[in-house]
């Protein structure tokens, strides 16, 4: 049926650029089996992936672990229950993918760490298990900055995933590995976490859609800790629909998750039809001055102001907000995620799991630690354990980690009052699109400016999205537009993202919907 | 500057276990001096503002105090880099100089 360069695993198999709702009810229809939509995404992660160790591939590298006969296995148990007739979920059938930091059984998980490398955990991330209860298809687990701290993949001990759009360009971090697949019609939905922009920056920067829920809505048991009071799972997809659908499929309370909120999950599968039918009329959105200007893109800033001009045509009221004290963000989340971070990532002591490095029978535990972190950690791993380590210590606490949680308190004001005046915020995802790879590396403080517009949202526990507004004038590459919603809000921005993507679908985007991408040479 | 020295950096290395190596001390007294430099503008908030810890408006989850099933011993330590007798076997804990 394709003519493209190969065959059935090219961007012109249509299986591989379908929605997954649409996915989804043709394989309830009968029309294609699961196994046939799984195969294709096998296919296509074959052609276009390379190796998935990263070692000397020039592919997407999205995945760093790939499990086609659990994928083919659990495709035909949905496509028999499918068969038998009775009730199945509505993204029974569907393939996904899954960032590596969520525990798998049947996978290894590393979170892109050689402390981890080949760890099996003993069980299942509550997510993870509510994907297979749903009879999802499980293909594999995705790279990420090494324990999700980073911005572009880079931090991954295995490998730097690739932007499908251009394989020099990052996809974004530190769920980089999400967002390629979805983006190379590798998978048409994957899991990521968001710490600090995690799932909602790769999104804005691939030209897909990335959605933090509220904190404690999404249960986290299973997701390795960073960051405790910022983490937060989410999903990673094609369409605000598609988001919608996998949120609400993993969503919910959780008495595994002492965090967990107990109460409704927010509609937000009807927030994304009702938004998809693009009547914003009498919704009140605020663009967050503080949230542009020096450091954004040109390009960047006018894809941004076309999306604000496209709500306006919606009906929606369109007003300037100010949050003075977002400029406090980055500083507090750079030392509240690594003060939590030092001491979430202690449990890595090379004694009950993982790595164990120099243990020759004399040296003593404390040396077999030190060694173990040495090796087992990346740089930027160590930069944040020792930066957390000196937040934390007496003599900087107040004047580091205390003043990190006033700023909070100050952010959390701020949306308040703004969203006293406004339904929802809006800013861009990222101030600029995807960097050349190997452009910040070197730099951490520039990496850390990719997260300025998603950190507020973290530190208030916010709902926040980011949906695709079209590409840069300056690089032709895409731009994400971010709706930010407050606490247990989550459908006002499904619905502001549906009608804006409704809109904005009829509107001139001349690329295709997943690139095409050459087969690699040889196979994974 | 923040006056992150390398001596500082050896410090916070030993109290996080991290046996960093020189080249590394170099590298990571300079990034650590200018990234907590530019977090040190938390220092301008007033004192008398109020700490937020997290934002979940909830304290004290309990479960029923009942016993459950829990993971058994040999899923426990069938990732362990040692272990014996059922247990994890860990290296030489007593006699160490602190």
């Amino acid at each position: 049926m394709s003519e493209t360069p190969h065959g059935a695993a090219g961007a012109g198999n249509e299986l591989l650029s379908l929605d997954a709702a649409e996915l989804a009810r043709r394989v309830h229809a009968r029309e294609v089996s699961s196994v046939e939509v799984t195969r294709a995404h096998l296919e296509r992660i074959e052609a276009v992936d390379g190796p998935a160790d990263g070692s000397g591939g020039d592919g997407v590298h999205a995945f760093l672990h790939v499990d086609a006969e659990g994928a083919l296995a659990a495709a035909e148990a949905a496509d028999r229950a499918i068969a038998d007739g009775g009730p199945v979920s509505p993204l029974a059938g569907v393939p996904i993918a899954v960032k590596d930091n969520l525990t798998t059984t049947d996978m290894p998980t590393t979170c892109a760490s050689r402390i981890l490398e080949g760890w099996r955990p003993p069980y299942d991330a509550t997510v993870v298990a509510r994907l297979r209860a749903a009879g999802l298809v499980l293909l594999g687990k995705t790279n990420l900055d090494e324990f999700a701290m980073g911005s572009s993949t880079e931090n991954s001990a295995f490998g730097t995933s690739r932007n499908p759009w251009d394989l020099t360009r990052i996809p974004g971090g530190s769920g980089g590995g999400s967002s390629a697949a979805v983006t190379a019609g590798e998978a048409p939905l994957a899991l990521g976490s968001d710490t600090g922009g995690s799932i909602r920056q790769p999104g804005a920067v691939t030209g897909t859609v990335g959605v933090k829920p509220t904190y404690g809505t999404v249960s986290r048991f299973g997701l390795v800790a960073f960051s405790s009071s910022l983490d937060q799972v989410g999903p990673c997809a094609r369409s605000v629909l598609d988001a919608a659908l996998l949120h609400e499929v993993i969503g919910g309370h959780d008495r595994n998750d002492q965090t967990s909120v107990d109460g409704p999950l927010p509609p937000v599968v009807e927030a994304a039809l009702a938004g998809g039918r693009g009547d914003l009329a009498g919704v009140r959105v605020g663009v967050v001055a503080e949230l542009s200007g020096e450091g954004f893109q040109p390009g960047v800033m006018a894809a941004f102001t076309d999306a604000v001009r496209v709500l306006g045509e919606l009906g929606a009221d369109v007003v300037e907000v100010s949050c003075p004290s977002f400029s406090y963000a980055l500083p507090a989340y750079y030392l509240i995620a690594p003060s939590e971070a030092s001491s979430n990532l202690a449990r890595f002591d090379a004694m009950r799991y993982g790595l164990r490095v120099g243990d020759d029978g004399s040296t003593p535990s404390d040396e077999v630690m030190s060694l173990t972190r040495e090796v087992g950690f990346g740089a930027e791993v160590k930069r944040r354990i020792m930066i957390g380590t000196h937040a934390l210590s007496a003599g900087s606490y107040d004047a580091l980690y205390g003043k990190a949680q006033k700023a909070r308190t100050l952010i959390v004001r701020d949306f308040t009052a703004a969203f006293e005046t406004c339904d929802v915020l809006v800013s861009p995802t990222t101030p600029t699109t995807a960097f050349a790879i190997g452009e910040r590396v070197d730099d951490p403080l520039a990496m850390y400016l990719a997260d300025l517009c998603t950190i507020p949202s973290n530190l208030a526990g916010n709902a926040a999205l980011s949906v695709p507004c079209g590409t840069s004038a300056d690089d032709g590459l895409p731009v994400g537009l971010q709706v930010m919603a407050p606490a247990l809000a989550d459908d006002r921005a499904y619905r502001v993202a549906a009608a804006y993507e409704t809109a904005h679908a009829s509107a001139a985007d001349a690329r295709p919907r997943i690139p095409e991408l050459r087969a690699l040479e040889g196979s994974r | 500057m923040s006056d992150i020295t390398r001596d500082d950096v050896a410090h916070l290395a030993r109290l996080a276990r991290l046996a960093v190596t020189d080249e590394e001390l170099d590298t990571f007294s300079r990034q650590i001096d200018a990234i907590v430099d530019t977090v040190s503008a938390v220092g301008d908030i007033p004192d008398d503002v109020p700490p937020t810890a997290q934002v979940v408006p909830q304290t004290n989850v309990l479960r029923p105090d009942a016993t459950e099933p829990s993971l058994p011993r040999d899923a426990a330590l069938a990732g362990a880099p040692a272990a014996e007798e059922g247990r994890f076997r860990v290296p030489r804990i007593l006699g160490e100089e602190l």
